[in-house]
């Protein structure tokens, strides 16, 4: 039984000042699905993940989640409906304890009565965090913070995440167990569509993957299919 | 002859610490400000005097105690604050930083002339049976209007550090600070934020206000040279910190103090800007800037 759409993306243009980032972009994320997005820089993967948090609107096209449309949905309602977007650079509050930055995941109406559940989750994910909490999030290494991000994400108690490039500069031992807590967070059933640079590991994730380039999507299909293809071959593993 | 002189000085001592306290009071607003916003609102000393008239309208027309008047004095100054960040200077943000200070000086020089149409440029006080009450400490002759700035600014500063450390909304002000983005990406109105913010220091300044007037004459230009004062009071403390600035208003009222003690009265605003001047020169952010 095909199960239905949780998000849709349906022919969307972005502008970014007068600079057109997104063509007719469309996209679809079933639920408790894995969604890679790759492309080159500048190929319009964050600014794709922007739009449907809010925090920059399309100038045509429309999004849906759970079939209501929130194409002029403000960021903060966004969340509160449950996408929550780990942003690429992990932007954790630096001058804020882990313990208040995770207290701030969880802001949205929906997630505070859920707060101490949510709580033991983050902190199962990731002990650090915990032993961390009274520490300022600036003192943490990268990987903790990227730890942070993912867990403040968590916080906010989301049904999809939007995860941007979260193995930027981080160490290869991190990433795998940045990836470990992916499958797990899975795992609880939570949704993610995910931006890597990284083509090899996230196709390695991933269930499908849409290809942009250029600010449009040329290529889009089940991770497997999408590895035999000429293109995919050449642009990305130099075959 | 040395224990003479040291006598002597606990009298300035004693008056700068609580002159400092007023000072503290006035630039706690323009700090809560500046940190959330990076705005240096210059209409915030004729804010203050705003709230000096206002109280000083209700005394004499309805012969309301001035500090009674706050009652109302705050939630409206709190109400003009929420409006003035909402409809006046979000619309400047979106353009860029220096179009918001400029709203700003519009509402100031508004304000200004607003006042000396209606109360004239004469000066003005609030006159109360207990401003004028002093008492001894030590041989020190304390008028109570000092010491009641003092404790309103150590209430004031103690409420906003624990409402900004402790509180959901605080914390959510604080983050919306440090990372608009990412504080939107937690699910927090900023905008909403920024309101409250602008909303909380005008309340603030509301007090500030009162107890201005009951320590000091004002006339409506008085507002600008408080403003310097409390702009003052806000490098030496650091930019953004409630306790920073706290402790920077008693270093200002301390440097006046002393320095028309040994200098002269016309020397005493010397003393305390060359202070100033030093801080910035030796540590930029402030005592306790980050």
């Amino acid at each position: 039984m095909p199960k239905k759409t949780l998000l849709r993306v349906s022919n969307i243009d972005t502008f970014y000042g007068g600079f057109q980032a997104l063509w007719n972009v469309s996209l679809e994320v079933k639920p408790q699905e894995i969604v890679a997005l790759i492309g080159a820089n500048g190929s319009g993967k964050s600014t794709l993940l922007d739009t449907i948090s809010g925090l920059i609107r399309s100038a045509k096209g429309g999004i849906e989640f759970e079939g209501k449309s929130i194409t002029t949905l403000d960021p903060f309602q966004i969340v509160a409906l449950g996408i929550s977007q780990v942003p690429e650079g992990r932007r954790v509050f630096p001058d804020l304890s882990v313990l208040d930055n995770l207290i701030l995941g969880s802001y949205n109406p929906k997630a505070r009565p859920k707060k101490e559940q949510n709580f033991k989750i983050v902190y199962e994910l990731f002990p650090i965090l915990e032993e961390r909490k009274n520490q300022l999030a600036k003192t943490l290494s990268g990987g903790e913070q990227q730890m942070l991000a993912l867990g403040r994400g968590l916080m906010s108690n989301p049904k999809l995440m939007l995860l941007d490039e979260m193995s930027l500069g981080l160490a290869p031992i991190v990433i795998n167990n940045v990836y470990k807590a992916l499958r797990k967070i899975r795992e609880r059933g939570i949704t993610i569509l995910l931006v890597e640079q990284n083509v090899r590991r996230s196709l390695d994730e991933a269930d499908r993957a849409y290809i942009m380039e250029a600010g449009r999507v040329v290529l889009n299909g089940n991770v497997a299919d999408l590895r035999e293809e000429e293109e995919v071959k050449k642009a990305y593993f130099g075959i | 002859m040395t224990l003479e002189f040291l006598g002597d000085l606990s009298t300035p001592i004693m008056m700068g610490i609580l002159l400092g306290g007023l000072y503290a009071l006035i630039a706690l607003g323009l700090s809560l400000v500046f940190g959330v916003m990076k705005l240096i609102n210059v209409a915030h000393g004729d804010l203050v005097l705003f709230s000096s008239y206002f109280a000083y309208a209700a005394m004499t027309m309805l012969g309301i105690d001035p500090i009674l008047s706050l009652v109302i004095g705050m939630p409206l100054l709190f109400v003009m604050g929420f409006a003035i960040q909402k409809y006046l200077l979000s619309r400047a943000f979106a353009i860029s930083m220096e179009a918001p200070l400029i709203i700003a000086f519009g509402i100031s020089l508004t304000l200004q002339n607003f006042q000396q149409i209606i109360w004239s440029p004469m000066s003005r006080g609030l006159t109360t049976s207990y401003a004028l009450v002093s008492f001894g400490v030590g041989g020190t002759r304390v008028p109570l209007a000092y010491l009641l700035d003092f404790i309103a600014a150590l209430i004031v500063m103690f409420s906003l550090r624990e409402f900004l450390s402790r509180t959901y909304l605080g914390k959510a002000i604080n983050a919306a600070s440090q990372d608009r983005r990412a504080a939107q990406l937690m699910g927090i109105n900023t905008g909403r934020m920024y309101a409250l913010a602008f909303a909380i220091s005008m309340a603030t300044a509301a007090l500030a206000g009162v107890f201005l007037g009951l320590t000091f004459p004002f006339t409506p230009q008085s507002g600008v040279s408080f403003l310097i004062i409390a702009f003052g009071v806000v490098i030496i403390g650091g930019l953004g910190s409630m306790v920073g600035t706290f402790i920077g208003g008693m270093v200002l009222g301390l440097a006046q103090t002393l320095g028309g003690y040994f200098l002269g009265c016309a020397a005493q605003m010397l003393i305390a800007y060359g202070m100033v001047l030093i801080v910035l020169a030796v540590r930029p952010q402030g005592i306790f800037g980050r």
